[in-house]
């Protein structure tokens, strides 16, 4: 079976939700929602304070070009834009909006039947997703239109969809998959023609089984799809490493996927793309796991995007007597949460409670150069070597080990047996190299 | 016998040869370098701890040399009397700067600013800044990590494990700024001394609205400008909801230490005030 090939691991996978239904949570009083996202320029406020506005409104506009627009998730009044603490653990702006009923644009198209046909052209396709405020529903929330528009020169030659949720505990994709199979293969074959390329490959991980069974049957429908069952291997969600694992290609270091002809994007914002251009509905709402070892409810649930995570939480039976940490997303990819009062952002795939034990970090010891963490790491860098330069502050031997290749996957640290902090230093070192890059960049233009 | 005798002979020749080549060559090579260069060296504190803004002391010592005037350039650690004696040496003038001191805006202690989460993370301010905003409430006051105790040579800034909030110790701080730049909170500013070391300053650096501050941190800025209405000289100004005391305008006063309503303006080392003005405050 196919797989990426330098590094990776295996943790324990611990998917408790999968199978679950995926169940609509409650609509709540109040949403504050974000109008910066991880990557890219914050969008701008459109609407002031007092403002009626209706589910799927434009409320913040996109600020640039690597910048998406925000849409109002509930009907009722604005009220208040204000700093507002989201799970980066820092303030950051939002529009907060007071519910009151739930009074839908009239142009969004709320029926279940699915359209398959789709008229548009490449250039409608596109501007329709930059309208609907598309990103990444990864993680890294980056514009999807971006991807969609290839810098001049350059051809996109296969669309791979990225639907291994590769990180441990998650479903939300896996449950998204086997509900609304037919809507996703539609919206692959909306941006194989808003890429103009006539091959796409949906890479799933053998632990998916029925989703696997689901895409093959679905796909001699559709043309130019294939779908490639994948060995159960993380990070092969990085976008990297899934083109290596489904097609084979390897992306030259500090180069976009692009450059081998490839553009990934992810199943859940396959599925939005079919929803902003089927449906005239924009990027609202999603899917996120409600899991944990010692959660009464592990779940998945359609929630609205500014719902406190406290409340979405609540309703999926709310936070474990056990729980040492609560972490925003995966395993090896989230951050921890200090509260659960932040909002539902468009990159929240998840809340994963820890137990007490498990959650606390061993104690660090010395490097004993066993050499794990180089074993297994999927961009082939050295973090032993990366982590001892961070902390002797090399930022100029960092940046020729090619620290800027690291993709955070946290391999390194879940492998080591000394218990070291390789990710963090890393993590501290890539920030810094990168911000020197950028101003050396500044000062040659 | 003669293993011997050839052996040193040879020694002896190709040192000789050696010796004359090298003689030669440094006369034809000889690189003129000021001696003055190493007067100054010598007149500084070889604390080689690059607070000049120069790569250590002998660049500071080629800077001051093939400078025109002093003007600008400042060994913080030796202060106004080293300055002396290097302009001396190169018989210059020099304007004496009032000696500055580091200070730590923020009082955050563990008293005032509750704890709400436990970080986990390596012991350093500039990880922990990297991930999230902070044990606390407050996203702008200080870690209590010691990035700052790390930084410094002179052993002058210690983080107090009951506050958990750096403190300086005057005596021992050069004002050499490595603790400044350590800070990833930028919380750490030099300051003047002022006379017989009494300063006042707002040791806060929240920019969040009044209300936010308040709630994080019983001795945050919130930005009531009253200090600003009842300074005489105009040297506090308020930008982004945080007081700001200038050192050069500022008279030492202590008007706005009084009327500041979250004792977030500190006075330091000023003789306790009179009783009268306590009573005042009491029946006001």
């Amino acid at each position: 079976m196919r797989t990426f090939r330098i590094g990776g691991i295996h943790p324990a996978e611990n998917k408790f939700s999968a199978g679950q239904k995926i169940k609509t949570a409650n609509l709540p009083k109040q949403v504050a929602i974000p109008l910066a996202h991880y990557i890219g320029a914050p969008a701008e406020a459109v609407v002031a304070k007092g403002d009626i506005v209706k589910v799927g409104q434009l409320i913040g506009k996109a600020n640039g070009f690597i910048s998406a627009n925000v849409h109002a998730s509930v009907s009722g009044k604005v009220n208040k834009i204000d700093v507002q603490l989201d799970a980066s653990g820092y303030k950051r702006a939002a529009v907060f909006i007071d519910v009151d009923g739930d009074e839908w644009l009239e142009t969004i198209d709320r029926t279940q039947t699915v359209v398959r046909e789709c008229n548009l052209t490449k250039e409608e396709i596109i501007k329709k997703v930059a309208e609907a405020g598309i990103v990444g529903l990864g993680g890294a929330t980056f514009p999807a239109h971006v991807k969609l528009s290839p810098p001049p020169g350059k051809k996109a030659e296969v669309l791979v969809i990225n639907a291994v949720e590769c990180e441990p505990y998650l479903t939300c994709d896996h449950q998204l998959m086997l509900e609304k199979g037919e809507e996703i293969m539609v919206g692959i074959s909306i941006l194989m023609k808003a890429l103009d390329v006539n091959r796409a490959v949906v890479g799933i991980e053998n632990n998916k089984k029925d989703a696997i069974a689901l895409f093959q049957k679905l796909a001699k429908e559709f043309k130019g799809v294939e779908v490639t069952a994948l060995k159960v291997q993380y990070p092969q969600g990085g976008e990297k490493q899934l083109i290596d694992a489904a097609i084979g290609r390897q992306v030259p270091s500090g180069a976009l996927p692009i450059e081998v002809g490839a553009v990934v994007q992810n199943v859940g914002t396959t599925f939005a793309v079919y929803e902003a251009v089927q449906k005239n509905k924009p990027l609202f709402e999603r899917v996120m796991t409600i899991t944990g070892k010692s959660a009464t409810n592990p779940g998945n649930y359609l929630v609205r995007l500014g719902t406190m995570l406290s409340e979405v939480v609540d309703q999926a039976g709310g936070v474990p007597a056990d729980t040492g940490k609560i972490v925003g997303g995966g395993p090896m990819m989230g951050r921890s949460l200090m509260t659960l009062d932040v909002p539902m952002a468009k990159g929240s795939a998840g809340v994963l409670f820890i137990q007490n034990m498990e959650s606390l970090r061993k104690k660090m010891q010395t490097c004993i150069r066993c050499g794990k963490c180089v074993n297994v790491c999927p961009m082939g860098l050295e973090p032993y070597l990366l982590m001892n330069q961070s902390e002797r502050e090399m930022w100029a031997d960092m940046e020729s080990n090619k620290v800027m290749d690291c993709i955070e996957c946290g391999s390194c640290s879940y492998t080591c047996p000394s218990n070291r902090a390789l990710l963090d230093y890393i993590r501290f070192g890539k920030s810094t190299v990168g911000g020197i890059i950028r101003s050396r960049q500044a000062r040659k233009s | 016998m003669n293993l011997i005798l050839v052996s040193i002979l040879t020694l002896v020749v190709v040192g000789a040869l050696a010796a004359v080549i090298l003689f030669f060559v440094s006369k034809k090579f000889h690189v003129f370098e000021d001696p003055r260069i190493d007067e100054v060296e010598a007149a500084l504190p070889a604390a080689n701890c690059g607070g000049c803004g120069f790569p250590g002391c002998r660049n500071f010592a080629n800077a001051c040399v093939k400078a025109d005037t002093l003007d600008g350039l400042l060994c913080p650690v030796g202060g106004t009397p080293t300055m002396e004696k290097v302009a001396e040496i190169l018989g210059k003038t020099v304007v004496a700067a009032a000696p500055t001191v580091a200070v730590v805006r923020c009082s955050g202690t563990c008293d005032n600013r509750p704890r709400k989460n436990k970080y986990d993370g390596v012991n350093h301010c500039f990880i922990a800044h990297n991930l999230y905003s902070g044990e606390t409430g407050c996203s702008w006051g200080c870690l209590g990590l010691g990035d700052c105790e790390l930084s410094c040579q002179f052993d002058a800034i210690h983080v107090n494990p009951v506050t958990m909030i750096p403190e300086v110790d005057e005596d021992k701080c050069t004002s050499c700024g490595a603790c400044v730049k350590a800070c990833p909170k930028m919380l750490i500013e030099l300051r003047k001394k002022g006379p017989k070391s009494r300063r006042i300053y707002v040791s806060c650096r929240s920019q969040d609205k009044g209300p936010i501050t308040k709630k994080a941190c019983e001795v945050g800025c919130i930005g009531c400008s009253k200090c600003f209405k009842v300074c005489p000289h105009d040297a506090i100004t308020i930008e982004n909801n945080l007081a700001f005391i200038h050192d050069d305008k500022c008279k030492l006063c202590r008007k706005c230490v009084e009327v500041c309503p979250t004792n977030s303006i500190i006075e330091l080392n000023f003789p306790p005030r009179k009783v009268k003005t306590e009573e005042t405050a009491v029946e006001a």
